[in-house]
């Protein structure tokens, strides 16, 4: 795909490297684009596909007053772009025992007392690339809101794009994982089959039948599976 | 405005048109003898062309993937004789090798079963939880209601691996299952829930009872996330950017650590330990058959090197698993997972036509053969019906619009969050367009031989997650490798842990690695071929050109 020759045929676009022109072809995302300039990445680069955060990105365009903030292995570069390379977001992680911390407001501010510095500026908003409403997930933190704090966060990526950018300097990653699992462990109804089911196991309930199935041979189990009932969709 | 080219919207008009008769309807699931031969004749593990034989090592004569065994029959990255072992740098109980979901649980298990916090180390090539486990989306199989049972879920194993699967592994692995569905729920995952607490479980490929339980299309990440939390609480120290280069052994053959190397100091370091849990994922990044991959960036098997030359064997790895549904369209997406779930939803694969060809849940060998027999054209024995791009990808149609006609308005928004940004990203909402997909590489269904506690066979080395081989056979169900690396991490963990508790280390040593080289040499082995890889490279042709290494 990146053999010479070929760019002649493709559309190429000019974006700044950390201040440096590169020709690029258009339609590459942000990660490609630094790799077909010639950067060989460890920082900066994940899983590439939108989930681990480690690309989180910011950017300029020409013309245009704002920094923006995204992932760089999901978003598509444009000429004139400048860019640069975000190695880590530096961000202090609280210590917690989970099975000594009550799931309320007063936990999250014990551990997190900076969360009472917001301003309600929306910058963690705007700098989202989930898109998630941090802001209001600051505010409900506030209000000792687990459970709506676990809902707005539950998408986010720990990219820390927020963090670096908000003038109150929360950790929100942080605190949104510790929202969630208090949420999780602490105010979600348990599921009862679940419970059930684990005692029945220690119980022994279903040994004798597995026994049996392991004695088999592939031909017998083959026949079995055939036999198995499906649940309908 | 719809950023499909015309022709591709004219074929859309075509699934539009054929969707009402669809919507009440499925395609019948195929008899076994029909799955066979859609896989003989489709599946890309069934080209002769693409494996050869080990001509090395324990498990010499096994057919592997070209790629594979470039890496497999190939000398150290550093000559083991430069490497100075009297300086030891991390001196451990448990040394866990990758940072990911397996990696993760062996660490908090081996912490549960008694080693100390700071006598366990997590060694790992990217950030603690960059792996594919975060980036799983569909859910984990545990047979957790009352009309299902871990005998169900076993039969379903085994078919869904051909019956070649390790019977033992397998048991282990449904047997476990409720625990660890449990286990997770008590450390604070968001499973999905009913009001009265009920977990939300939907079918998956090849599964005969609804036993996938989700966390929305970010299963993988919520459970990756808590884990790691959890492991942060608990003390357990983690060396990040350090890959492992080579396993060490003493001088009575017991595995005794490893060298690992500084990705951004490129000093390497000796860590000696009493066991070793190797953690280190698949391989996805070796972009076998040249097909794109869903998997991250350090995928890329160095596990198996490792192992393989301490002496261990290795199985299964001739069958490589292409996941049904990878993004083909548009480009900046190409090979990303679009996970099953979008069809347990109902969401159905359809041709250029608009003609439904395959049931959507297959097993997703049998599914993948089914969508390459669609878009291969009739001259390479294909159908010729598949759709292709403007970049010469070819796909077939997911339906997914269907998934909110059969479940309501705002379900897929809902359910599949993470597929939806995905698309509204590049402009297709996928909620009134259908999206375009076909095979992609996905995982590693075969790896190193463990037992059930996760042991390789060599002392003091275990294997968990991805790496290890035997639970899926030659093909793994989904929601199969959330529940692997938590069933087989958590035992890998504790066995760990109760031999370090006996265990002692003599004199560290590479000789496994010089005797290695000395069978290279024998079979001819060109001496240009290194291994393990680290990362694949992506850099561009140009600039790789006049690449020169001055500074």
């Amino acid at each position: 795909m990146n053999q010479v020759g070929v760019e002649t045929k493709t559309e190429m676009v000019t974006v700044f490297i950390m201040g440096q022109a590169y020709q690029v072809p258009a339609g590459l995302t942000i990660l490609k684009a630094l790799e077909y300039a010639g950067f060989r990445l460890t920082r900066g680069v994940g899983c590439r596909g939108g989930f681990c955060g480690a690309c989180a990105t910011v950017y300029r365009l020409p013309g245009d007053y704002r920094l923006y903030a995204d992932l760089a292995c999901q978003t598509t570069v444009k000429d004139g772009m400048y860019l640069a390379l975000l190695p880590s977001t530096p961000a202090e992680r609280k210590r917690y025992d989970l099975k000594r911390v009550k799931p309320s407001g007063e936990t999250l501010l014990a551990l997190y007392p900076e969360l009472a510095r917001c301003v309600a500026c929306n910058t963690c908003t705007k700098a989202c690339p989930q898109k998630l409403e941090v802001m209001d997930a600051v505010q409900a933190a506030l209000r000792g809101d687990i459970a709506k704090v676990a809902e707005l966060t539950f998408d986010c990526l720990s990219c820390g794009l927020c963090t670096l950018r908000c003038p109150a300097e929360i950790p929100h990653y942080h605190v949104w994982q510790l929202a969630r699992r208090l949420y999780g462990a602490y105010l979600a109804p348990k599921a009862e089959h679940l419970r059930r089911r684990v005692a029945e196991m220690e119980a022994g309930k279903f040994r004798a039948e597995l026994d049996r199935l392991m004695g088999l041979s592939k031909e017998e189990l083959k026949e079995l599976y055939k036999a198995r009932e499906i649940e309908p969709e | 405005m719809s950023v499909y080219p015309e022709y591709m919207q004219e074929s859309i008009r075509r699934v539009e048109e054929t969707r009402p008769a669809r919507l009440g309807t499925n395609y019948p699931r195929l008899p076994l003898a029909e799955q066979e031969e859609l896989l003989r004749r489709y599946h890309p593990d069934y080209k002769p062309e693409g494996k050869r034989p080990l001509r090395v090592g324990a498990s010499f004569g096994e057919l592997v993937p070209h790629e594979v065994a470039d890496l497999l029959e190939a000398y150290p990255l550093v000559d083991p004789t430069r490497i100075d072992l009297s300086q030891v740098d991390y001196d451990v109980d448990v040394l866990v090798i990758g940072g990911g979901g397996a990696g993760t649980v062996a660490a908090i298990w081996a912490h549960y079963a008694g080693i100390p916090a700071d006598r366990i180390l997590i060694v790992t090539k990217l950030r603690h939880g960059d792996s594919n486990s975060i980036m799983a989306q569909g859910g984990i199989q545990a047979a957790t209601k009352p009309h299902d049972s871990p005998a169900i879920h076993f039969l379903d194993v085994m078919g869904g691996g051909h019956f070649t699967n390790d019977p033992k592994l397998v048991r282990a692995l449904v047997e476990d299952a409720p625990f660890i569905i449990r286990w997770h729920e008590e450390l604070g995952v968001m499973y999905d829930k009913e009001p009265d607490g009920t977990m939300l479980t939907i079918h998956g490929g090849g599964t005969s009872k609804k036993r996938m339980h989700s966390c929305k299309d970010y299963t993988g990440l919520e459970i990756m996330r808590v884990l790691r939390d959890e492991a942060r609480n608990l003390g357990i120290p983690v060396l990040e950017f350090h890959p492992a280069v080579e396993l060490l052994t003493d001088e009575h053959g017991q595995v005794a650590g490893a060298v690992v190397w500084s990705l951004e100091t490129e000093e390497y370091k000796v860590v000696r330990a009493k066991a070793t849990v190797l953690a280190t994922g698949g391989w996805g990044r070796l972009h076998i058959q040249g097909f794109p991959t869903t998997n991250h960036y350090g995928a890329t098997a160095d596990g198996l090197v490792l192992a393989y030359r301490v002496g261990a064997k290795l199985r299964d790895l001739d069958a490589v698993q292409y996941h049904p549904t990878g993004a083909a369209f548009p480009e900046q997406i190409v090979g990303l997972l679009i996970t099953e779930k979008v069809r347990g939803l109902g969401a159905q694969p359809v041709n250029a036509l608009g003609e439904l060809f395959v049931h959507p849940l297959e097993p997703r060998d049998v599914e993948s053969a089914a969508f390459i027999r669609e878009c291969l054209p009739p001259e390479k024995g294909g159908r010729g019906l598949g759709v292709v791009t403007p970049t010469g990808m070819m796909g077939v149609w997911l339906d997914t619009p269907m998934v909110d006609m059969l479940h309501g308005k705002g379900t897929f928004q809902r359910a599949l969050s993470s597929v939806y940004r995905m698309y509204i990203r590049f402009g297709i909402d996928p909620t009134k367009e259908p999206i375009l997909v076909y095979p992609t590489l996905h995982y590693q269904n075969g790896g190193v031989v463990i037992d059930e506690w996760g042991w390789t066979g060599i002392p003091g080395l275990y294997a968990a997650g991805e790496v290890e081989g035997g639970v899926h056979g030659k093909n793994r169900l989904m929601g199969n490798s959330l529940l692997d690396y938590n069933v087989f991490g958590r035992r890998a963990g504790m066995a760990a842990a109760a031999w370090a508790k006996t265990a002692r280390v003599g004199r560290l040593t590479l000789r496994h690695v010089e005797r290695f080289v000395e069978e290279l040499r024998r079979a001819g082995i060109p001496e240009s071929r290194r291994a393990p890889l680290l990362l694949p490279d992506y850099r561009g042709q140009k600039t790789l050109a006049r690449v020169i290494d001055l500074l």
